[in-house]
């Protein structure tokens, strides 16, 4: 193939000022344009498309990337700047613009990380490992989250992004590994149980830095030998990584510290050491140990401990209230109502037995209890007196507000309980996903109990009865099958033949036995209900017409099934309308509910798909089938149009069918054969052109998809 | 060398299996063995429940007839049935008929597995009647005083078709088993492969690791059988992490990260 030339200034330019508009603001590419003359036309080509791709998120976006776009091609392959620029556009979603732009703006750095990165190790690819080790370490359930430095606030561990101290992938994550344990040790071996203390003393100090500096150094020499004792080989690795970087302890300090050394060392220990040598020690800092970010541990810590306490007490009231309902004769033996809790520290695995006793006999917790009696343990280092006073009948208010959630924090916080969920979108421009995309609710149908239901049944009575004649015959039954080379009974019939064919010369068969064959459909269907503003009308009494009567074969089939309607606007408010749930039987309300269904607004598929794809894959069956009713194409508000929708969809799809499950889709779009087959595949979807035909067909379809 | 075949009626324990009780259960055992009521082992794979029934049987000095159930059991499987030789039908009777015929213990191990309605013919032989009817020989087998019913079933499986019929489970004494504590699985592992103390306790604390990740990644955490196996390739000289990763890491889970997390917490031990 023929090289194509490069694009002088000029054409440059113009093709710039076509992508980006110039006319109504100052911007003007003449420099630029002639910057990127230097590079080759595939170079220049890929500036071109990115620049495009980046207008359809802001044009000053785009601008920015065009004035650093010449540097960055001197610094870094297309494929680093890719990179980059996927960085910057997901700072675009998360932050804004100012941060986007920042990260563009920094591609030297950016460029000298990369070279970094060929040996480093970035926390996003080892974030998953590290997250399952630290759960396996013991204690309070720790997240993993990037921050600039190392540090906790005892309920998260911040790790750099990156780590490229070392020029091995090895030793990076080693270093990642040591990073974690120290600030988990922290939590685990009881440096913040004097948290308050040491507070108190900081704000007596002219420089309280270096008194903290001197505290951190000490506990990390408590917790190191803690860590040897427990994690040898762990300790080995940390110790490795410190004389990798020659950090290793002045000899004069081993014997100031032996103290730390000792099985019964704690952080009082360290406390008592800083008081004494802070004004004579310039600790150096170990490669591993972080900073301390006291305001937010106290934070946090005040607040867990508030809300454990509160929802501990509320626990012995309600073990207290279940004994005494147990115990109601008159000479019920709770008389002091008085608890206390004994804790046993097992050398071995260093697990703690908790046991909780009532009036001197032992009680047992519900687990949550012990979950949080753990905990506080693990905070406080034992139960405070205090603690062990069941709450009295005011104290619920204080479970109430601990139980609050901000319902602004939608992307900060996991809302699963409430029936919110978070989805990633693929991004067709950018052939990328976008994590946590797009923010899914589940919502009951409104159930409408007119006639609707029952005028379907009577309209289609003949059709019923002949649907669950077809259906009755397809249910799965157990067959006896004859003349087998193994079963559980005898073929008398086979035996006498075989028998009869040996005393003729013949040679016998050896297949003489019954086998019974049970015939288990075991299947589950997701029937997925366009709801969108399109369907309004004859179409929506279609759709449910076709739900009433899919439902009445499926009852007589006894395949698994559910119901969900989908709808929404925009990213931030994808909606599902739970018509049936799997484990809901097929009622009046769900009746009501089919008759509720009522036209909305957009059809965002993508994120429904996943989350039906979700809730099937929960089901316990062998076939999963996820059907979708449609009238037409994906389509949201603004950016869900043409290829990002069809493109979107496809690939929910895909993820689907790589988890075990059979969408189709039946669709009343006539033209849908254009776009179908890309997104379902060749003979995963059916046209009908008649809507009138939609609840006699999709009864049909279903039989024959099964059978 | 060739294999040993026995008869299952003829399969005595001679040598005691090694057993460590955790609780009452052989006391319960023999309470329940002795009033012949039918006897149901709860607990998770790997925690001694095959175990103690070999011990039982050493102890009370009866035949053993283990039937492992899977889906396509049958209640012929278990009964009997007519198998065709020289030209004419024999009866054969299942383990189960057997076990009855010879009073010995009759173990359905992972009795959840097979179809409900085989687990239905053991019914009669659960509650008092203690007799097994032989449909299609039209005979009906009483079982002496000696025969001992019982299966073992994991609760664990949260699967909605792998549960156990109340018809069935409230005809048994359930013995609940579970992994035994840190101080005792570090003697088992010891009396087991003759490992070395320290090596033995670091393998109880890596299996306590991976039981915290039970519900995070994990089904499962490592069952003290898993951590008998990884102690045996330690002792032959497989070093420890590489160990654990074969007998225990790759046992649980075929995560790669997963798989990567559990090396690591491994070799933060070893």
């Amino acid at each position: 193939m023929k090289k194509q030339p490069s694009l002088n200034a000029k054409e440059m330019e113009t093709r710039l000022n076509a992508l980006i508009d110039t006319e109504f603001s100052m911007r003007c590419f003449t420099e630029q344009a002639q910057q990127l003359t230097r590079f080759n036309r595939v170079q220049q080509e890929f500036v071109l498309h990115w620049v495009e791709v980046l207008t359809q998120t802001s044009e000053d976006f785009a601008d920015q990337f065009v004035s650093i776009s010449a540097k960055a091609l001197d610094l870094m392959s297309q494929e680093s700047i890719r990179a980059l620029i996927l960085q910057a556009m997901d700072a675009f979603d998360e932050m804004g613009a100012l941060e986007a732009i920042k990260i563009l703006r920094e591609v030297e750095s950016f460029a000298k990380n990369e070279a970094k990165k060929q040996s480093g190790v970035a926390l996003d690819d080892v974030s998953g490992i590290l997250e399952h080790f630290v759960c396996g370490l013991n204690g309070r359930q720790l997240k993993i989250q990037s921050a600039l430095e190392s540090y906790t606030d005892t309920e998260n561990i911040y790790l750099p992004a990156l780590i490229t101290h070392f020029s091995n992938k090895e030793d990076n994550f080693r270093l990642y590994k040591a990073l974690l344990v120290h600030q988990w040790a922290q939590t685990w071996y009881g440096s913040w149980r004097i948290v308050e203390i040491l507070q108190a003393h900081l704000e007596t100090l002219e420089k309280p830095e270096l008194f903290l500096s001197a505290f951190h150094f000490f506990e990390t020499i408590r917790l190191d030998h803690c860590i040897a004792r427990d994690f040898p080989g762990q300790y080995r690795d940390m110790y490795r990584l410190r004389t990798l970087l020659t950090q290793q302890l002045e000899q004069s300090w081993y014997q100031k510290t032996k103290i730390l050394c000792a099985h019964t060392a704690t952080v009082k220990d360290s406390y008592l050491l800083s008081k004494q040598y802070y004004n004579e020690l310039s600790p150096t800092r170990c490669c591993y140990q972080g900073i301390l970010q006291l305001d937010q541990i106290i934070q946090t810590m005040s607040e867990r401990i508030e809300s454990e306490k509160a929802r501990f007490k509320i626990d012995l009231k309600n073990i207290l209230d279940e004994i005494k309902e147990k115990n109601i004769a008159p000479e019920s033996q709770v008389v002091e109502e008085k608890f206390h809790v004994d804790i046993d520290k097992s050398d071995i695995d260093g697990e703690l037995e908790i046991t909780l006793y009532l009036d001197g006999e032992p009680v047992a917790p519900p687990e949550e209890t012990l979950a949080t009696l753990e905990s506080i343990i693990q905070d406080l280092g034992d139960i405070p007196d205090d603690y062990l006073v069941p709450a009295g009948d005011g104290d619920y208010t204080l479970e109430a507000r601990s139980n609050k959630q901000d319902s602004h924090n939608i992307w900060g916080g996991v809302l699963q309980d409430e029936g919110i969920y978070l989805y990633k979108e693929w991004d067709y421009l950018r052939q990328h996903y976008r994590k946590d995309w797009c923010v899914l609710k589940e919502k009951d149908v409104h159930p409408s109990y007119d006639h609707f239901v029952t005028k379907a049944l009577q309209q289609h009575k003949g059709l019923i009865k002949s649907l669950r004649r077809t259906f009755e015959a397809l249910r799965g039954e157990n067959k006896r099958l004859k003349k087998q080379p193994f079963g559980e009974d005898i073929d008398i019939d086979a035996v006498v033949e075989a028998y009869a064919d040996q005393q003729v010369g013949l040679e016998g068969s050896d297949c003489l036995f019954t086998r019974m064959q049970k015939e288990d459909r075991n299947i589950a269907v997701m029937l997925m209900v366009d709801m969108s503003g399109s369907t309004k009308g004859w179409i929506n009494d279609a759709e449910r017409e076709a739900l009433v009567l899919l439902s009445e074969s499926l009852e007589t089939l006894g395949d698994q099934y559910a119901i969900y309607g989908f709808s929404g606007m925009t990213r931030s408010r994808c909606e599902l309308y739970r018509v049936k749930r799997f484990d809901e039987p097929y009622n009046d309300l769900v009746k009501a509910r089919i008759s509720g269904i009522r036209p909305q607004d957009y059809t965002r598929m993508g994120v429904a798909i996943r989350h039906l794809s979700f809730l099937l894959n929960e089901v316990a069956a062998r076939t999963r089938i996820l059907i979708t009713l449609s009238d037409g194409k994906p389509d949201d508000y603004r950016d869900y149009r043409g290829e990002q929708g069809i493109e979107d969809t496809r690939l929910a799809l895909f993820e689907a069918k790589q988890s075990g499950i059979h969408p189709f889709c039946i669709t009343i779009d006539t033209d849908g054969k254009e776009y179908l087959p890309h997104m379902y595949g060749v003979a995963n979807y059916i046209v009908l052109d008649d809507v009138a035909k939609l609840p006699l067909k999709v009864s049909d379809i279903y039989r024959k998809l099964t059978s | 060398m060739q294999a040993h075949a026995l008869k299952p009626e003829e399969h005595y324990i001679v040598d005691e299996p090694y057993y460590e009780p955790i609780a009452d259960e052989i006391q319960v055992f023999e309470a329940a063995y002795h009033n012949q009521l039918p006897i149901l082992l709860k607990g998770p794979t790997g925690c001694g429940k095959t175990r103690f029934i070999e011990h039982m049987a050493w102890r009370l000095k009866l035949p053993l007839i283990t039937v492992a159930c899977h889906d396509d059991l049958t209640a012929s499987d278990l009964v009997g049935r007519y198998l065709v030789m020289h030209g004419e039908t024999v009866w054969m009777d299942g383990p189960l008929a057997k076990a009855v015929r010879i009073g010995g213990i009759c173990y359905l191990d992972e009795v959840v597995e097979a179809r409900k309605d085989t687990t239905v013919v053991i019914h009669p032989l659960g509650d008092d009647r203690r007799n097994l009817p032989m449909e299609k020989k039209g005979e009906l087998l009483e079982a002496p005083e000696s025969f001992c019913l019982s299966m073992s079933y994991n609760p664990g499986y949260q699967s909605v078709l792998k549960d156990l019929k109340q018809s069935t489970r409230q005809r048994f004494i359930a013995l609940n088993f579970n992994y035994p504590n840190a101080e005792l699985e570090r003697k088992i592992i010891e009396k087991e492969t003759g490992i070395d103390v320290k090596i033995a306790k670091q393998l109880v604390k890596f299996a306590d690791m991976t039981r915290n990740l039970k519900g995070a990644g994990l089904d499962e955490g490592a069952s003290t059988r898993l951590l008998v196996h990884a102690a045996k390739l330690i002792v032959k000289g497989v070093n420890p992490v590489a160990a654990t990763r074969g007998a225990i890491g790759h046992a649980l889970s075929d995560d790669d990260e997963m798989l990567a997390a559990i090396d690591e917490l491994s070799a933060s031990l070893f």
